[in-house]
């Protein structure tokens, strides 16, 4: 059975000159998902977005929306709400004229365009606001505009460029949850481009990772993160290091053979402190701590392997704090392998039960 | 209390330098000859003055000289606009000389263009015999005056609108688009605001340009008395009469006229200034 997407994008490819932009780009979502459009910079996200909104053409390929192939409908009347980068909220515009801009356009009558701006400006609380111009207002407010804006035409899909990259720190944790929680309100089909994975891996349904061009992988955060199947999201996504002597693993050797590369992640491992009781006395690797940083709830530490390798590892709070310098055992449930083509999780032969196995 | 804050160290040095240096040439160039304009002025009597410049042959070439001015600035401020669009938004060949041929209203004497646009619009010259068939004549009528203040006014407006025509970010075109704004709408409600102060701009200093300008237009304008006689052309008659006080007198006046017309701009850019900076 086919599975029913609301959006759908097929062989789109799309060259700027002799610069491919987009190569094969295939993929579906459904209706009322938030999804994340994740990738380096220059990987494309933007040139997708887009090719989606129809202010760009793609050489070949379809665009589908709501069953209907969007190729030749001109861009405002695809039913697409767009948040630009930097919002392009109209300067000389006050915040109501600004939301009430696409619905004028649409010569929707006076009343009801006043009924819903301010149904808007409240919905992301900039009620008191309207008569403000976009330059009197901070960062995050500037974006709850752009996003007012945009819905106000009661799109169906909602597209937005990195939404966040242009707000401090700070406001963005806080507005990242608005945003979620915002959409899942409104119940409206959206995706959103972001360079930042913690953003999507914490606001999005469902992510897809793009790079050079290419999609790399879809999934949903979790399995994004616990099973990355290319060598590319692999080194992406996580607090990854590289490991390049996986033979010096105990543990792994076993493997070492068939692993060309192989990343770590600091929620693989173990560190032991001198004396503490260790559960696997033989696999356990020597190291020093080179640097920590207390992160809340856990203590970041990179301890530095025999072969020079620097690994990253958590250890609660509540445990005895390690100093710099210090030598420490760590030990590894697993580690990440992958070759040219596929990444694979390689579980430490404690772990792998009685016959050992790479998969 | 005793001691008031510390001198804020500036980024860039030379402050007290480059602003004794900028006063002083502005003394030199500007504020000095308008004081000797007062001092001269004020050999007359106020009565003597007021009726030197309110006789009638000054009053009406007072008229001539806005009503011309004003007509040539505007078709500026549309032309202008036009011409800088076009250099922005296409690319075709001969653009960039194009380009270039803007600023020659600004390198060409401004007497070699006096007279070839003279020659051009007689009866007998190219354009004026064209124009002769239909009843309309241009050369030593206001219409010629006009067409010559036109010619020195373009570059005004095209070089104060161009560069911020470049910069609007092409996204505010596009947000209006994705909302299903016509081009057309989109012009007036988003790129115009955009450009508008920059359009002012261009438009007074075309309009104080023309209402001074002397050596292309007394070819052109044949200089009737109460007809086609600018008001800078009776201030030239008075001095060549060796009457300096109803030359300044006059002389006066313009100057005046042309402070109102910059300081209404002043206001006008700092309305819009606000808005985009944010500042109360
Ligand atoms: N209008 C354009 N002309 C030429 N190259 C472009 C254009 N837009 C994007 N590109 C190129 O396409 C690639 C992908 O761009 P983009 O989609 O903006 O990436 P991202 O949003 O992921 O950072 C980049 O290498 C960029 O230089
Ligand atoms: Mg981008």
């Amino acid at each position: 059975m086919e599975q029913q997407y609301y959006v759908e994008m097929r062989d789109i490819n799309k060259q700027f000159g002799d610069f491919q932009a987009l190569e094969q780009i295939n993929f579906g979502i459904e209706k009322g998902k938030l999804i994340g459009l994740l990738g380096p910079s220059g990987s494309g996200k933007t040139t997708i977005l887009r090719i989606l909104a129809g202010l760009e053409t793609a050489e070949t390929g379809d665009i589908i929306i709501n069953g209907q192939v969007v190729n030749d409908i001109p861009a405002s009347q695809r039913g697409i709400g767009f948040v630009f980068q930097n919002y392009a909220l109209f300067r000389y515009m006050t915040v109501f004229e600004n939301v009430a801009f696409g619905l004028r356009v649409q010569k929707w009558p006076k009343s009801r365009v006043k009924e819903r701006v301010n149904e808007m400006l409240r919905l992301v609380g900039l009620e008191g606001l309207e008569k403000r111009y976009p330059s009197q207002l901070s960062g995050g407010q500037r974006q709850r505009v752009a996003f007012a804006r945009a819905l106000a035409p009661e799109p169906q899909l909602l597209l937005l460029d990195e939404p966040f990259a242009a707000i401090d720190a700070k406001v963005r944790q806080e507005l990242r949850r608005w945003l979620k929680g915002m959409i899942s309100t409104v119940g409206i089909t959206s995706i959103f481009v972001t360079h930042d994975q913690e953003e999507a891996i914490e606001v999005a349904d469902e992510i897809i990772i793009t790079n050079q061009g290419r999609i790399e992988q879809i999934g949903k955060p979790v399995d994004i993160y616990r099973n990355p199947t290319t060598p590319f999201v692999a080194r992406f996504i996580g607090d990854s290091a590289e490991l390049e002597n996986v033979h010096l693993f105990p543990g792994f050797e076993y493997a070492a053979d068939q692993i060309k590369h192989a990343i770590i992640r600091p929620e693989y491992l173990t560190v032991y402190k001198k004396g503490e009781p260790v559960e696997y006395p033989n696999s356990v690797e020597p190291g020093v701590v080179v640097q920590s940083a207390f992160r809340g709830t856990v203590t970041e530490y990179q301890i530095r392997l025999s072969d020079g390798t620097i690994l990253t590892a958590n250890r609660l709070v509540d445990t005895a704090p390690l100093a710099e310098g210090e030598q420490v055992q760590i030990f590894a449930r697993r580690l990440l392998a992958f070759d040219e083509e596929r990444a694979f999780p390689v579980e430490n032969i404690c772990l792998a039960g009685v016959r050992p196995y790479v998969i | 209390m005793k001691r008031k804050q510390k001198k804020k160290t500036r980024v860039i040095p030379g402050f007290g330098l480059s602003l004794g240096v900028t006063v002083t040439i502005l003394s030199l160039v500007v504020v000095i000859p308008l004081c000797s304009l007062v001092v001269f002025t004020s050999q007359l009597s106020f009565s003597d003055f007021l009726s030197t410049v309110t006789s009638s042959r000054v009053m009406s070439s007072y008229w001539v000289s806005f009503s011309t001015a004003l007509v040539a600035s505007l078709i500026n401020a549309g032309m202008g606009l036009m011409i800088a669009w076009v250099l922005v938004r296409y690319d075709f060949p001969g653009k960039r000389i194009m380009d270039g041929m803007i600023e020659i209203p600004f390198a060409l004497p401004t007497a070699v263009a006096g007279i070839s646009l003279t020659h051009l619009t007689t009866t007998n010259g190219w354009v004026g015999s064209l124009f002769d068939k239909i009843g309309i004549q241009i050369a030593y009528t206001r219409i010629g005056i006009t067409v010559a203040l036109v010619f020195i006014g373009i570059p005004f407006v095209v070089r104060s609108v161009q560069p911020v025509l470049e910069k609007i970010d092409p996204q505010y075109e596009e947000a209006a688009g994705m909302m299903g704004a016509t081009r057309c709408y989109t012009f007036f409600r988003v790129i115009l605001p955009e450009i508008l102060p920059a359009l002012i701009a261009g438009f007074t200093m075309a309009f104080a340009r023309c209402l001074g300008e002397y050596g292309s237009v007394v070819f052109i304008a044949g200089n009737t008395p109460y007809k086609t006689e600018i008001t800078p052309l009776l201030i030239m008659a008075q001095l060549q009469e060796y009457d300096y006080a109803s030359a300044t007198s006059i002389a006066l006046v313009m100057l005046i006229a042309a402070f109102l017309i910059l300081f209404i701009n002043a206001v006008l850019q700092s309305r819009t200034s606000k808005i985009v900076s944010g500042i109360e």
